[in-house]
């Protein structure tokens, strides 16, 4: 519940921190009501569309309305996929918009004491240190090799979780052991005729519960003449302090990794995971009125690469050979990397290149699957209703294998395998993961 | 404010789940696509079917409760903005293709169904459903129809009017009627459906449509002719219909909107150019061809500086959704566009032309100028923000300058946005004061006590420019 105080105090937020300009720039055209996932799954409520939410905005700003539960409500339940913005010709940012209303409402919220204790650990205890991630990883890798997985699952207690949480615990990935989480490399050098010195974004979870992709990343990287730096000092994106309304936190990890990256000499940052890259990217705009870091992070932002992106830039896929078994493979836009990095036909470049798979490109494969963050846990009723929509798409592909290029993104595809009873006859799996099958 | 009377009334037709009178979700229902006119519903109602239209229709005619029937929201005039409060009528359940007959070649519908998702099980078919407005990927079918609305394939195959041949229609006081119906001729009295096209609501609430399908053209052919003079592109218009060619669609775009489009779209549009057209053929190979060879000598004669052929599908395709998209691009330039759709006969269209950049001038006005050229339909548009008052005044005067030069050349102040609320004080400068006294029996005939979209369409005042400042 949001007190009435608290809606004052929000109200007076919106008036004072929300941009104006960006608000009146929504010339309500509707053209971005059709790529709207929630506004279509609600049965075409406008509430819960791009151009309704943005009018909720001004109209909180106007004073023509409170902020109430509803308008609460309907941000809560926006994916944050952005794209509306591709789809926009007047080039409204909403994920901007989003962002900082999302941010003033929790702000200005009192919640309960638990709530507020989760979010201390995650935000503050947890993902900024990337010795406590390895832990966290680490015990994860302990439950799933003690046997007390197996027990968990027998004597039924993981029934006592909601259904998709415990099909989630399913489907994460067996992770490496403290040890090996400990030993990373910090500096690689070229397999091949160096063609880039690259600094490699190894992210938090990425470098932990999915540090095999990292490792078939940095592999294809060096494959492709890539001299490649990964420096200690970098840390969490800060993407999910920015979505969730903690914007605060999220520049304070822009800032470090900033400084990390910026003295390295590298020609690009290289990451691997839409949802980072895409919260990178977006560094200028996060440090645009702190005179300090603004230019600093606009030269950092010029770097961002997805790694899709490099390895067609520098014809990786023309200079090596890249076969894999028979099989039907689709691919899924991660939203992030698509509507906010603009990478959509690398990743499906790189694909039609290996020999021996038939790429067939589903429908829709631009709509979000209801990954998005940590939206699968906390709205996780819409989020099944689009992970079954993509299911529907995904098989009428008839393929065995899922792409995707974002560790959300790939925990969705395997949870809506799992959900579909076709392990074992589907897969879902990260680009370059498959890439680094195909050199073999 | 509805009573509780009325409110009780509603949510025992159509039940809980369908009536809203939340502030936020009154909220979304308060505007459409026409900037300066937002006005709060009070209440949002989605019947599933036409009965319950109808009894809608008996409870709002009974207390005097206003009644707003909305697609979209997609509209230009300010059509579906409740400007008088009351009800806002949903088809989010009414949204389905009934039948599709292709012994008849026609489509039957119900009002909510996505213009686009129509074309596309048309097309399946072989069929083809020509009018193509620019919102087509979210405007509804019933929403088209109150609107009359156009589109870039207007010039040759006419605008939704000349497809609609069949109506089922819930009068205001709940009777049901049917007009028209699968029929090639049929003159069994007045003809009611073309009076209910683009009646913008304010006779009747549309539930079902029978639209009339053509065959699909065998071939089609997109080009773009280029000029560093503006008045030769738009001569090069009427000269190619005076060459007794007609086109499917030809379009025109100034150098200001090429340069907005160009930013939105990035497919490499000329910017360096005064003018574009952009023109498209269709039907047999050989008829297209032959015709493209002609527009092009045309073209040529009237100085164009360079002729371009689309070499794919693709390619015409990304030229015809830029050009779709150019109204909301021109808010790239500022944060409020205001644009018109003053039509003139395209004999006339060079003068126009002309005559906006002379306007534009004289009020010192940024003013991106597209349209179907071909129509004689031109939709200047004004980049402007709306908290700057005086400008707002200037952009006014502008407007009403082009409206009295349209209709001085022969034309009206509206070709298919429709009137609205946004351009019924100048209607009377079209349809004279009789013209109105005429429309307004009719209106009277149907709904008496004014329930359906009031404040659409009749002025309360004419000339004197209403704005409803949001």
């Amino acid at each position: 519940m949001t007190t009435l105080l608290e809606q004052e105090k929000i109200q007076q937020q919106f008036k004072e921190r929300m941009n104006e300009d960006e608000l009146l720039n929504c010339m309500r055209c509707g053209f971005c009501l059709p790529t709207c996932p929630t506004y279509i799954e609600s049965g075409y409520k406008e509430s819960h569309s791009p151009r309704g939410r943005i009018a909720m905005m001004k109209a909180v700003v106007d004073g023509i309305v409170e902020p109430d539960e509803d308008f609460e409500r309907s941000l809560e339940l926006c994916l944050g996929c952005r794209a509306c913005e591709p789809v926009c010709p007047s080039g409204v940012n909403y994920g901007h918009l989003l962002e900082e209303a999302r941010d003033i409402i929790n702000q200005n919220k009192k919640h309960s004491l638990p709530v507020r204790a989760v979010r201390k650990t995650v935000f503050e205890g947890l993902f900024p240190h990337q010795n406590r991630m390895r832990t966290m990883v680490g015990l994860l890798g302990f439950y799933q090799r003690s046997g007390i997985q197996t027990l968990a699952r027998k004597t039924g207690y993981l029934g006592l979780l909601p259904d998709n949480l415990a099909t989630m615990e399913k489907v994460l990935p067996k992770v490496p052991t403290m040890k090996e989480m400990k030993n990373r490399p910090e500096h690689l050098p070229a397999l091949s005729e160096k063609v880039h010195k690259v600094a490699f974004f190894s992210g938090c979870l990425m470098d932990t519960m999915f540090m095999k992709t990292n490792d078939s990343t940095m592999k294809l990287l060096q494959l492709a003449g890539c001299e490649i730096v990964i420096p200690k000092q970098q840390t969490c994106c800060g993407a999910l302090h920015g979505h969730s309304g903690e914007k605060d936190g999220a520049k304070e990890l822009a800032k470090r990794n900033i400084a990390a990256f910026e003295d390295l000499g590298a020609d690009f940052i290289i990451t691997n995971a839409g949802g980072c890259g895409a919260f990178l990217v977006d560094y200028d705009h996060l440090l645009k009125d702190d005179p300090a870091w603004s230019e600093r992070a606009v030269a950092f932002k010029a770097k961002i690469k997805d790694i899709s992106e490099i390895l067609v830039a520098v014809s990786f896929h023309k200079k090596v050979k890249l076969e894999l078994p028979p099989q039907v493979i689709t691919y899924q836009d991660s939203c992030h990397l698509r509507n906010v990095m603009k990478t959509a036909s690398a990743p499906r470049t790189l694909l039609e290149a290996i020999e021996g798979v038939q790429f067939k490109e589903m429908k829709e494969a631009d709509r979000c699957c209801g990954s998005a963050g940590i939206y699968n846990i906390v709205e996780s009723e819409m989020s099944m209703v689009m992970l079954d929509y993509k299911m529907v798409q995904a098989k009428a592909t008839h393929a065995t294998t899922i792409v995707t290029a974002n560790p959300g993104c790939l925990l969705q595809m395997q949870l809506g395998i799992e959900r579909e009873g076709l392990s074992g006859k589907m897969r879902g799996v990260h680009i370059v993961d498959l890439l680094a099958e195909a050199v073999k | 404010m509805l009573s509780n009377e009325v409110k009780d009334k509603l949510i025992s037709i159509v039940t809980k789940d369908n009536f809203d009178d939340s502030k936020m979700e009154r909220l979304v229902y308060s505007y459409d696509a026409t900037p300066n006119f937002q006005s709060m519903p009070d209440a949002v109602v989605s019947p599933r079917n036409t009965e319950e239209v109808s009894e809608i229709l008996k409870i709002c005619n009974q207390y005097g409760v206003p009644i707003v029937p909305r697609g979209s929201g997609t509209n230009l005039c300010a059509g579906t903005c409740p400007t008088e409060g009351g009800v806002v009528l949903l088809f989010k359940h009414m949204n389905q293709i009934l039948e599709i007959d292709e012994e008849n070649l026609t489509i039957t519908v119900q009002p909510g169904v996505i213009t686009l998702d129509l074309i596309n099980a048309i097309e399946e078919k072989g069929l083809f459903y020509p009018p193509d407005p620019s919102s087509m990927k979210i405007s509804t079918i019933g929403g088209n129809i109150n609107e009359n609305s156009g589109g870039l394939r207007g010039l040759k195959y006419g605008v939704t009017r000349d497809y609609v041949i069949g109506l089922e229609a819930v009068l205001p006081n709940g009777d049901i009627i049917r007009t028209g119906g699968k029929l090639a001729k049929d003159v069994a009295g007045y003809d009611l459906t073309r009076l209910f096209v683009g009646s913008e609501g304010t006779l009747v609430v549309i539930t079902e449509a029978t639209l009339k399908l053509i065959p699909m053209p065998e071939t089609r052919k997109t080009m773009l002719a280029l000029y560093q003079d503006l008045s030769a592109a738009a001569r090069s218009v009427s000269k190619i219909i005076a060459n007794k060619i007609i086109p499917t669609t030809l379009e025109f775009l100034d150098q200001a909107t090429l340069k907005v489009v160009e930013d939105y779209a990035q497919i490499g549009l000329p910017t360096d150019v005064q003018a574009v057209l952009l023109i498209e053929q269709d039907g047999p190979p050989e008829v297209v061809e032959r015709d493209i060879e002609k527009i092009a000598e045309v073209c040529k004669l009237e100085n164009a500086v360079s002729i371009q052929i689309a070499a794919t599908e693709e390619e015409a395709m990304a030229l015809r959704t830029a050009r779709r998209a150019a109204l909301s691009a021109v808010a790239r330039l500022a944060p409020t566009t205001i644009l018109e759709d003053a039509t003139v006969p395209r004999s006339e269209i060079a003068n126009m032309v002309k005559a906006i950049n002379e306007i534009t001038e004289k009020y010192q006005l940024t003013i991106c100028t597209f349209g179907h050229a071909g129509d004689g339909n031109l939709h200047p548009t004004c980049a402007t923000d709306a908290r700057n008052h005086e400008e707002m005044e200037r952009v006014e005067k502008a407007f009403a300058e082009i409206f009295e030069k349209a209709i001085e050349l022969g034309g009206t102040i509206t070709g298919e946005h429709g009137v609205g609320a946004m351009k019924a004080p100048y209607l009377e400068w079209k349809l004279k004061k009789e013209g109105i006294a005429a429309m307004m029996g009719i209106k009277q005939a149907f709904d008496p006590n004014n329930i359906m979209n009031p404040g659409k369409v009749f002025a309360k005042d004419s000339k004197k420019r209403v704005v409803i400042t949001r």
